[in-house]
């Protein structure tokens, strides 16, 4: 076989592993693989801030479930795509980000545009390679690939000295990836299958408290069987929303700080509390000694360090959840001592005692005329989009009216950070998202802070047809801090006014995007429909809302669960 | 508690400081520390002196365990082991005290290794309690400097 270059053999690589697109962003070390990638049917999207590439990566890889791939140059690039790579990293996104490297004769003295970036986003990211030799290329990007995908994913860094893309090379052929040091635990134990359906088959009032471990696994329909059958109330956190059907009888939304007053009672009150591909996060539990203080707890996790971190586990059960779900599932169909009728009945008031709880507290906010409410806002998106759109949001009081108000059905409908609350998020993501779903509706909900933190990525949008639209719940503040202001600081808004916005209806225009604003409730309906009707260009939507609405239900960092505010 | 881990690493470049930098962002803490190639060359050992609560330890084992650098992790404290630390000390050599210097090196079969007009170097093997209590004696005695290595230990019974 004749000798190829190492760019060349990164492009073949990425072939082989299915890669469709890359979002990018050049620069002197990385110019050879951008020169062989011109030569492969791989589409390069330039975008306008390596963060906007990582997080359109992960958007990618959130709404397809295939691992997002972002480029980067040294030094500033690949340090501007930090954010983007914890983010993915605390929300276990898979994704694979590209950085080049000065050349390994200049590695450690301060060249230009150097940076250690394999040192630095060490706690950020799965794994991390430095290639320091031209061989060793071709299989760190295979296991790149299969770290970031399989197990608990997470976003893999691969760091690529400039004479090592430039090396000539024969191409390796592939094998099969066997790593001695990492073998995730996919089945579940069969014994504590059996504990945890002993377990559900002894409950008088079980919970199901879903996460994204149950999006990351595809088993969204396991689990819709297992809550079916058994009768079990699902409140879902905020990575969880989709898993289930957010308008099945049994859903009782998100739980935790900003969760309905139904889901946060119903596991506060549970005597077993299975967790799904969730990891007992603080804005989860509140106060973790009051945390579900009478339940049992079945903890079902691919990454055995979740398991006990926060909250002591009773039934820990380490698998996918793909497999545990299906374990379970089959478990109790065989067993003698479950009967479908029989566990209706058995549930029967422990679910209307749920179902009242809800009826007490139903998630709502006041309607004061012809001024908007944000919550509106998502409500008539939801109704408009049929509940059907790709939702991207950004992060802050946007992110949680999202999380409540929109009624998400299917998994990787609802892209959003998570873990780590980044602003700026959501219209990339959005951009990575329509790039992988063309014909979907893909609307960014996001605050007028955040927006401006990634905006130009309306430039990248726009080059590429990548027609999103953005919906922007204008308060003229950084609304969630000034919440807590508002709550917890006298009202002393110290630097959340937004005092400076730019007019986002011009914005658009000078991007080539549509602008359109709603300043009363009724030009809600007729500004979102006029935006759902447009398929060939970025629309901006900006509903100028209350401006001091708050969050609630809410509970206080650090409180129980069971203190939370109303209104 | 105290407990001493034993962990298995791939001699790669950055490996140890992946499990440094674990304890640092997680908050756990490090005793001491001592790392070497084992058999394999491609295999460092390395022992770890950590303290916590058994749920803290749980969670560094997991936590060490989910590096992808890291082949094994065990908790040897949890079964009998035998530890080793040795520590280099220069003795002030003066005319009253030369002979206690060398006594007391004695009672702790220690050796000196080094000597100059003004000073022994001495070394000395032991457990880590009894390297402090070798320091303890030596010190009204006039010790100028040490250097420790930290603790190596090894399972007495190694587990298949
Ligand atoms: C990059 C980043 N910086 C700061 C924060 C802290 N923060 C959380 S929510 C928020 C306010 C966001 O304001 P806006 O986008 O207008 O959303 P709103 O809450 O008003 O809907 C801030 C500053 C953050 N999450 N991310
Ligand atoms: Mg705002």
């Amino acid at each position: 076989m004749s000798k190829i270059t190492g760019a060349q053999a990164i492009v073949k690589c990425l072939q082989e592993e299915g890669v469709d697109t890359i979002f990018g962003f050049p620069g002197g070390v990385i110019l050879d693989l951008y020169d062989a990638l011109m030569d492969s049917s791989i589409s390069n999207l330039l975008v306008r801030h390596e963060q906007g590439a990582v997080h359109a990566a992960d958007g990618y890889a959130r709404a397809s479930g295939r691992v997002g791939v972002a480029l980067l140059t040294s030094g500033p690039g690949a340090t501007n795509g930090v954010t983007g790579i914890a983010t993915a990293y605390m929300d276990s996104i898979p994704m694979v980000v590209l950085t080049g490297q000065v050349p390994r004769a200049l590695i450690g003295n301060d060249a230009f545009q150097e940076v250690d970036i394999v040192g630095i986003t060490r706690p950020c990211t799965k794994h991390n390679y430095l290639v320091s030799d031209p061989d060793e290329l071709v299989p760190i990007l295979r296991e790149a690939f299969y770290l970031a995908a399989s197990g608990r994913p997470g976003p893999v860094l691969v760091d690529m000295p400039k004479d090592v893309m430039a090396a000539k090379m024969d191409y390796p052929a592939k094998e099969e990836i066997r790593m001695q040091t990492y073998q995730p635990t996919l089945d579940p134990h069969p014994g504590q299958v059996t504990k945890a359906c002993k377990a559900i088959l002894k409950a008088r009032r079980p919970v199901l408290y879903v996460g994204g471990g149950v999006i990351l696994s595809n088993s969204n329909q396991e689990l819709t069987e297992l809550a079916e059958k058994t009768q079990i109330p699902v409140t879902m956190t905020l990575m969880g929303l989709g898993a289930f059907p957010g308008t099945n009888p049994l859903s009782m939304g998100m739980l935790g700080m900003h969760g309905s007053y139904a889901a946060n009672m119903m596991v506060a009150k549970s005597d077993l509390l299975i967790a799904v591909g969730a990891r007992f996060d603080d804005r989860i539990t509140g106060r973790l000694d009051t945390f579900a203080p009478d339940a049992e707890i079945i903890h079902i996790d691919i990454d055995p360090s979740s398991i006990s971190k926060n909250v002591k586990v009773d039934i820990p059960l380490v698998a996918d959840c793909k497999n545990a779900l299906t374990a379970m599932n089959a478990w109790l169909d065989s067993s003698a001592e479950f009967d479908r009728a029989a566990f209706a009945e058995k549930h029967r008031e422990w679910n209307e005692q749920v179902r009242e709880w809800n009826a007490k507290h139903p998630l709502s906010y006041q309607d004061e005329g012809e001024i908007i409410k944000p919550q509106f806002v998502i409500e008539t998106i939801n109704r408009l989009t049929g509940g059907d759109a790709i939702i991207t949001t950004e992060v802050g009081q946007n992110q949680m009216w999202t999380a409540q108000f929109y009624k998400f059905n299917q998994p990787r409908q609802l892209l959003t950070s998570g873990g780590l609350g980044t602003m700026g998020y959501g219209l990339p993501a959005a951009i990575g998202a329509k790039v992988a779903f063309p014909d979907k509706t893909v609307i960014d909900i996001a605050g007028d802070g955040s927006i401006q933190m990634n905006i130009q990525e309306l430039a990248t949008a726009k080059q590429y047809g990548a027609a999103v639209k953005v919906a922007i719940l204008n308060n003229g503040y950084l609304g969630m801090v000034r919440q807590w202001q508002e709550l917890f600081y006298n009202r002393r808004y110290s630097g959340t006014p937004m005092e400076v916005t730019p007019d986002f209806v011009e914005l658009a225009k000078a991007y080539g995007a549509v602008g359109l604003r709603a300043k009363t409730k009724s030009e809600v309906e007729p500004v979102i429909k006029e935006a759902l009707a447009i398929n060939d260009k970025v629309v901006i939507m900006d509903f100028v809302i209350k401006r001091e609405e708050c969050v609630f239900p809410m509970i206080p960092a650090g409180r129980s669960t069971t203190e939370m505010l109303l209104a | 508690m105290k407990h001493t881990l034993s962990v298995l690493l791939r001699n790669k470049p950055g490996a140890l400081s992946r499990v440094t930098g674990l304890f640092s962002g997680r908050g756990f803490n490090i005793e001491s520390l001592c790392v070497a190639e084992t058999l394999d060359p491609q295999v460092s050992c390395l022992t770890l002196v950590t303290r916590g609560s058994d749920a803290i330890i749980e969670q560094i084992m997991k936590q060490l365990h989910k590096l992808i650098d890291v082949i094994k992790v065990s908790d040897i404290s949890e079964g009998e082991y035998v530890e080793r630390e040795m520590v280099l000390i220069r003795m002030k050599a003066e005319a009253g005290t030369r002979a206690e210097v060398l006594r007391v090196i004695d009672i702790f079969r220690g050796k000196v290794v080094d000597v100059s007009p003004t000073s022994y170097t001495v070394e000395i093997t032991g457990s880590e309690s009894k390297v402090r209590a070798v320091i303890d004696i030596l010190r009204p005695i006039g010790i100028k400097e040490i250097v420790r290595t930290g603790t190596i230990a090894m399972a007495r019974v190694p587990k298949k």
